[in-house]
């Protein structure tokens, strides 16, 4: 009982290295989906879209990466940047960026592939029609995302949970040094170990609240999505 | 005009439509007339260049179809509703071409008005009844200012009353000058509105007549 209350008091107080973690935490993540987004939307779109060879391929590919281990990724990203790696001129390692690409390499293949289901029952719906009035490649595709939007936010949402909620691809590639590369689930990890359960209450707390959060807004954006379906 | 060169249209070895060779004059209203799997749809496709025949040439006024599709627009019998406003999917058309975005709410305006739709323009489409969804259909196809539009069996599924304004609406296209190719397989629709019929009977034209010879006492009395 008193970890639960240590917990709430470092939430209430609004302790200064708690709020410092759960910045770092948001910043990493919410920057990795923003990139993720902006490139995976238009490929699970193009997925669905576009024939050229190896599409198939690609489908599979993407739906494989989707359960990546966030270690393998971290070990990927970690052999990339480290200082023999290709990018190890840099300095990339144990910073955020370096946090940063690992979980966009971790949320891109979740967003492609759910963004991909989104706009695939559409494209069959509207394909004669797009094809009828001349809607060229680019148009189409832009159309399809558009119309998918509610299944794309869902998708962006369930990347940022998966992002939020990882711990072994940060870890590997961050380092978890204090102040620097810190965020909620490395220090939940290791302040356990440590055995200052209070401070791991409570970012589990703020974590849980988290993907409550994502989980009240996916559900928020399906039920303003039905009012643009179309029943059968 | 349409006309059709030895057009054949087939799936596998299969012969769904013609050998056709026809001349469709174009104004006014001209149903192609014929059951369910007589090959009305294919037709139309045809028309509009969204598929290609096996053999022979389909061409308007001497142009193949797919350079003068732009000329056309055409409507579904499972219309696509599109998961934005009324206003948005009447406008979609637009988008394919270079108009500016003012322009572009000028004629969305007044397609929806001629449609009975302006009050509802900012609505989801699915939010519309099944009757405003093919009157915001035929808008969206008449957006372009088409010279001709090809209608594949626009109230198959409406009530009577939908399906009486949804004719005002093709009659008053036909009247301002753009030609209506109107497949249905409902006799007296094609007699309410048709100046020249094509009836389709197992992918092959039964007849093709002015409406008023076409639809004889003899012809409707062999229909009863």
């Amino acid at each position: 009982m008193d970890t639960i209350s240590a917990a709430w008091q470092l939430i209430a107080t609004h302790d200064a290295a708690l709020l410092a973690i759960i910045f770092l935490s948001l910043k990493v993540s919410l920057t990795a989906v923003c990139i993720a987004a902006l490139l995976g939307a238009p490929l699970g779109a193009a997925l669905a879209v576009w024939n050229f060879p190896g599409r198939r391929l690609a489908v599979i590919v993407t739906t494989t990466f989707m359960a990546l281990p966030p270690v393998v990724v971290g070990l990927c990203v970690y052999l990339l940047l480290s200082r023999a790696g290709p990018l190890g001129d840099f300095g990339l390692l144990y910073t955020p960026f370096a946090m940063i690409i690992a979980q966009t390499l971790l949320v891109l293949p979740i967003l492609t592939a759910l963004t991909r289901e989104a706009v695939l029952p559409l494209h069959r719906e509207y394909h004669a029609m797009l094809v009828s009035m001349d809607a060229g490649r680019w148009l189409t595709l832009r159309t399809l995302l558009w119309d998918a939007r509610f299944g794309v936010i869902t998708a962006i949402l369930a990347g940022f949970g998966r992002g939020i909620a990882e711990v072994g691809a940060v870890l590997m590639v961050g380092g978890n040094i204090n102040g620097l590369t810190r965020v909620m689930t490395t220090t939940i990890a290791l302040e356990t170990s440590k055995g200052n359960l209070a401070i791991a209450l409570a970012l589990g707390i703020i974590l849980i609240g988290i993907a409550f959060i994502i989980n009240a807004l996916m559900h928020s954006v399906a039920t303003f999505g039905r009012r643009y379906q179309v029943a059968a | 005009m349409v006309s059709f060169d030895a057009v054949t249209y087939l799936i596998g070895p299969n012969l769904l439509l013609g050998p056709l060779n026809m001349a469709i004059q174009g104004t006014g209203v001209t149903t192609i007339l014929g059951a369910n799997g007589a090959g009305k749809s294919l037709l139309l496709k045809l028309c509009h260049g969204l598929i290609a025949p096996s053999t022979g040439l389909v061409l308007w006024d001497g142009i193949a179809t797919l350079p003068s599709r732009g000329q056309r627009g055409f409507m579904f019998q499972q219309t696509p509703i599109m998961r934005r406003s009324v206003a948005a999917n009447v406008e979609f058309p637009l988008l394919t071409r270079a108009i500016p975005r003012r322009e572009r709410a000028k004629l969305v305006a007044a397609a929806l008005d001629s449609a009975g739709l302006g009050d509802k323009a900012t609505l989801p489409a699915a939010a519309l009844s099944g009757g405003e969804r093919q009157r915001m259909a035929l808008a969206r196809a008449m957006v372009v200012r088409p010279q001709v539009l090809l209608l594949d069996e626009p109230s198959a599924s409406l009530d009577p009353q939908s399906t009486a304004t949804l004719e005002t609406m093709i009659r008053e296209a036909a009247q301002s000058g753009v030609g209506v190719l109107l497949a249905t397989h409902d006799w007296s629709q094609a007699q309410r509105l048709a100046g020249e019929v094509v009836l389709l009977e197992n992918g092959l034209v039964a007849a093709h007549e002015n409406a008023v010879n076409f639809f004889t006492a003899e012809r409707m009395a062999a229909r009863c």
